[in-house]
């Protein structure tokens, strides 16, 4: 019997092209990015009253002059979302494999987390300032890790009980136990969702730490910046204060996009 | 000693008391390459299972290489492939094939070994270090077959492995399936939908009645070995599809019967 010649693989290319874009890509974007700021600069502030709305240029007059004290906020803040994040992500994970796990306690719960999910937890903030103290940073922690917390329960249970039924078969097959199946099979399937879920906690993080700052903290911190400005009627600082925050909370959700690259390299690509 | 022995084998399900199936006796002897053929519905995918022991039977006994099958489950006594190849995407088509040596702690020389033997023997050499979302569904399904075998198993079990394929890769597989049945001597068990495929691969073919899902003929395909496609051009092998179609039929026709007496 002659061999059958070999079906051709995908053309790598395909890889690349979902990979990365031109350069030419992104040319239109900027297009757009150009043409919004000088609208600003010349429609919309004259119009809106530079006092109320400043200039870009005013904006970045007061970024550049504050700098050193914003970046140190936006730090500072920073450090309060990833704490929350990091408690929240990992208590996620956490119940998320006990549930997977035993999945009557899963299917008793489940539609808890996702109704829990849909609430403005933001709504919180000052209760967890009143149970930890405003000038505690674990306050942050705890608004921001709560926020985090139900995307990523959610996003992490999907992907641990997607599995197809012919996949725990399979190890099934093999005599394996349930920590194999959980470490072979149901862990790395759950990965790109889980990833989703950290994509989503990086912007809630960051938005609980500001405005759990909002409502009360140390001077240091960003949201506390922000507001003490527009108290102040110093709006080119405060629109500075949004810029540097922005910067931070964009910084992380491109940390997480690059690890999640990098764990999952040899993954067809499920999102961009 | 058979290699697969089913005695008054009988499997109700929970949901709604439908019974899958009933009265299956069926003894499959070393070297064996049976076909299992009947509607949808008649427990044919269940009865695979069963012999698994992924599915409990409800009634009967099941006795793989003279164990229990639970027991030849946890010796690793036979390999199984779907209907989908059931590849892990994170996991390169050489990662994939070890997965079930890496369970049995082969090291890792070993399973480099193995892994290259099965790459040949399957025909994807230089395909290694691909991922199965790079291959063909054709490709695909040949390292299903490679894992399945990595860990020479005397038992192959499969489930509608080439339902999902177009005609040309499906025919090119079976071939394929044939070579690899003669050069290795296992025991295959073979769930189809496809008369053809049941009396091309086959040295038996069992034929399943629905509700409850039954054996109604065991029909011993006589076609000289090995089969090429000439097989497919034999009057013999014609004289056979047509037996098998006849009993289905039967089958069905004894079904409708019933169901009007009822």
């Amino acid at each position: 019997m002659t061999a059958p010649a070999a079906v051709e693989a995908l053309p790598r290319g395909a890889l690349a092209r979902r990979v990365g874009h031109r350069a030419g890509d992104w040319l239109p974007a900027l297009v757009v990015f150009v043409a919004g700021l000088a609208a600003w600069q010349w429609v919309f502030s004259p119009l809106a009253g530079k006092f109320l709305l400043p200039r870009p240029s005013a904006i970045s007059k007061s970024l550049w002059d504050n700098h050193h004290v914003l970046l140190s906020a936006g730090w500072f803040t920073f450090k309060e979302a990833l704490g929350g994040f990091v408690i929240g992500s990992l208590l996620a994970v956490a119940v998320a494999l006990v549930l997977a796990r035993w999945r009557r306690l899963g299917e008793a719960l489940m539609p808890y987390a996702i109704a829990v999910n849909a609430v403005p937890i933001i709504a919180f903030a000052p209760i967890t300032n009143a149970w930890f103290g405003v000038l505690n940073p674990h306050s942050k922690w705890a608004i921001a890790g709560v926020l985090c917390f139900f995307p990523v329960l959610v996003n992490t249970l999907r992907g641990l009980t997607s599995v197809r039924p012919e996949a725990i078969e399979l190890m099934r097959s093999y005599a394996a136990s349930e920590l194999d199946v959980f470490r072979r099979v149901r862990i790395p399937a759950a990965l790109p969702f889980l990833f989703t879920g950290l994509r989503v906690a990086t912007v809630l993080a960051m938005i609980g730490a500001i405005v759990g700052d909002y409502f009360g903290g140390s001077t240091l911190a960003l949201g506390v910046q922000i507001e003490n400005s527009i108290t102040l009627f110093d709006f080119p600082f405060g629109w500075a204060a949004i810029v540097v925050a922005s910067a931070f909370g964009i910084a992380f959700y491109v940390a997480v996009v690059l690890v999640e690259r990098l764990s999952l390299r040899g993954t067809p690509s499920t999102s961009d | 000693m058979s290699v697969v022995e089913l005695k008054g084998v009988g499997k109700r399900f929970e949901r709604g008391g439908t019974v899958a199936l009933d009265g299956i006796d069926l003894t499959i002897e070393p070297g064996e390459f049976v076909s299992l053929i009947g509607p949808s519905g008649c427990g044919k995918s269940t009865l695979l299972r069963i012999i698994g022991d992924l599915v409990a039977p409800t009634a009967g006994t099941v006795t793989v290489n003279g164990k229990t099958a639970h027991q030849a489950r946890l010796d690793r006594d036979y390999g199984i492939v779907f209907q989908h190849a059931v590849l892990y995407d994170w996991r390169t088509v050489a990662k994939n094939i070890a997965l079930p040596l890496e369970m049995l702690g082969w090291s890792r020389a070993k399973r480099a070994a193995r892994i290259s033997e099965m790459v040949d023997l399957v025909e994807l050499a230089g395909f290694e270090h691909h991922h199965p979302w790079q291959l063909s569904g054709g490709m695909q399904q040949r390292v299903s077959i490679a894992r399945a075998l990595s860990f020479s198993p005397a038992l192959l079990l499969m489930d509608e492995p080439f339902g999902a394929l177009d005609e040309m890769t499906r025919e090119r597989l079976n071939m394929e399936l044939l070579r690899i049945w003669q050069e290795t001597g296992s025991t295959i068990v073979f769930v189809t939908h496809s008369i053809s495929e049941a009396v091309f691969l086959s040295t038996r073919v069992v034929v399943m009645s629905p509700r409850p899902g039954r054996i109604s003929e065991l029909i011993d395909i006589d076609l000289p070995q090995p089969r090429g496609s000439a097989t497919r051009e034999d009057p013999h092998f014609f004289e056979l599809v047509t037996a098998v179609r006849e009993s289905l039929a039967r089958g069905g026709a004894a079904r409708a019967v019933e169901q009007d007496l009822a």
